[in-house]
């Protein structure tokens, strides 16, 4: 039961960061374009992301009198699904060792006297992710096959095909720090740049850094990789035959995964929840230094989540032929020789 | 946990069988590979689970659902003249059911014991160890087999008296070129 509500608060802080994320993409938008974004629902517009979701409620949910009706309800439930599957490995902040939560009422926190802010400790954490979030392209795929539109289906295959490239590139980005690591459990990833800042992966694996940064661009379907969802080709894409909480779900699922990718740059290249300098304000393993430690992987996210916003803003979209060629011809060899480099690296420095 | 998962995989194997439309087949063996991938973590081998999901459900069957959706198939109608294929399936099929059996009686028999789950097979340490230490020749043949199957396949698809890319490409030029000289010709006239 504590468990239970440790995965309730952890779930529901995400969904508000994802929710918040919409918001500030348009202001970000707005401010990239000159105008001023959503300033009507509450002050600065802060309520915005509720009215959405209420609007998606409310709104009547169409369906095509053609789709394939199971596979149509289907894929967005995929989606999402995929997308908040990886939660449960984010390590949201460092063990908290120095509480004994028998205080808690009900005999729920008899015996926990070490609180790792993780849900699951999973052995092959960067795994689970790099598969979780492959079979989240089902999603997409069937959403686009089932809605009986040739504007879908065009999108649902563009976005297969697109993630299964740079899937490769991206895992190939991967093995270089689950080299230097040894390991693949994310919390063990983080342990091993937690000495200071210059030990950080971005250092010595800068390339593996970029190539995985595009390709998760990439993978989330985002400018400049969104062809999938090219408004100017193909309507909406795969989810143009969706309508009110189907398509919230979709569009919930592409921010979740933003997310997601934010949390997998954070811990493999930037040191996740460790702060440089806090060891030495806080006690370790103390709340203060846990939540001390959690806003600072929260902000290493949310560099990131605006990065997305502002790369929006600026750069233009892919043509297909384009993003293929940069796919295999660019990234996946700079990923290979990477692999290759940290591979000869390592070797001499252990011998 | 174990009889859930399992009876999930049994009814998406029966499903994939049963249906006609080859999309909902492929649907249904993702279901069987992702409930599969759960049993594996209950046995505490998390590296092959993990593996299991990235590679089948992940790569290999997206790339069957891309090319089921670009052929975009009718349902296929039933086939009458492999009759006695049926009497074959259905032999092959009591086989296995046979040897099926065969283990769950085996796997009975043998005294049950505690196993330390750090040092289970499906440890990423211990399949890392077995496979680069006690079976590398293996790993590098297959390495090998699936480069051959690589090189077949780019083989295949370039046709060996297809005229090179860049040749047609220059000769298309020519006469682009060859007919606005023409045109120029007659606009001067």
């Amino acid at each position: 039961m504590f468990y239970l509500a440790v995965i309730t608060a952890a779930f529901i802080g995400v969904l508000l960061i994802v929710a918040y994320t919409v918001l500030a993409e348009r202001k970000v938008l707005g401010w990239i374009q000159g105008r001023l974004g959503p300033n009507r629902v509450g002050p600065w517009g802060l309520l915005q992301p509720f009215a959405d979701l209420l609007k998606f409620i409310l709104k009547e949910d169409l369906v095509p009198d053609k789709s394939t009706k199971f596979v149509y309800f289907l894929a967005p439930v995929v989606a999402i699904t995929c997308a908040l599957m990886p939660m449960v490995l984010y390590p949201f902040g460092p063990p908290i060792t120095t509480i004994d939560w028998g205080f808690v009422p009900l005999g729920l926190g008899e015996g926990i006297t070490q609180l790792p802010l993780t849900i699951a400790q999973i052995d092959v954490g960067v795994l689970f992710v790099l598969g979780i979030t492959s079979v989240g392209v089902y999603g997409i795929a069937l959403a686009g096959w089932s809605s009986n539109s040739k504007y879908s289906l065009m999108g649902g295959l563009r976005s297969s095909a697109q993630m299964i490239s740079y899937e490769l590139a991206m895992g190939a980005s991967i093995i270089g720090v689950v080299m230097l690591a040894g390991t693949l459990d994310l919390n063990g990833i983080i342990n091993a740049q937690a000495a200071s800042p210059f030990k950080w992966f971005i250092i010595p694996q800068f390339i593996g850094f970029v190539v995985f940064l595009i390709a998760a661009f990439a993978e989330t379907n985002r400018v400049p990789f969104d062809l999938p969802e090219a408004e100017t080709e193909l309507v909406a894409g795969f989810h143009t035959e969706y309508s009110a909480l189907k398509f919230a779900l979709f569009f919930m699922a592409e921010y979740v995964n933003m997310f997601t990718v934010s949390v997998m740059v954070t811990v493999l290249f930037l040191g996740g929840w460790y702060t440089p300098g806090l060891g030495r304000i806080f006690e370790v393993g103390s709340v203060p230094f846990a939540i001390a430690s959690h806003v600072g992987f929260l902000g290493k996210i949310c560099l990131f989540l605006f990065l997305y916003i502002w790369i929006r803003g600026t750069l233009p979209r892919f043509r297909f032929d384009q993003l293929m060629n940069f796919g295999w011809k660019f990234l996946l060899p700079v990923a290979l020789a990477n692999v290759i480099l940290t591979i000869v690296i390592v070797y001499f420095l252990n011998t | 946990m174990f009889y859930l998962l399992a009876g999930f995989a049994i009814a998406c194997a029966i499903s994939l069988v049963i249906h006609r439309n080859p999309l909902y087949s492929a649907i249904s063996l993702v279901g069987v590979f992702l409930s599969l991938s759960c049993i594996y973590f209950t046995l505490a081998a998390p590296f092959i689970a993990a593996v299991q999901v990235l590679i089948y459900a992940g790569a290999i069957m997206v790339l069957v659902v891309f090319v089921i959706m670009l052929l975009n198939l009718d349902d296929d109608k039933p086939q009458t003249r492999l009759r006695y294929l049926y009497a074959v399936g259905g032999a092959l099929g009591l086989a296995l059911l046979a040897q099926t059996f065969f283990i769950f009686y085996a796997v009975m028999r043998t005294p049950q014991e505690e196993v330390n789950t750090e040092q289970t097979v499906g440890n990423t340490i211990s399949i890392g160890r077995a496979m680069y230490t006690e079976y590398l020749l293996p790993v590098e043949i297959v390495g090998v087999m699936l480069l051959m199957a690589i090189v077949g396949a780019v083989v295949l698809v370039r046709k060996l008296n297809q005229p090179q890319l860049e040749l047609v490409v220059e000769e298309e030029l020519e006469r682009r070129h060859e007919e606005e000289e023409i045109d120029d010709y007659r606009i001067a006239l």
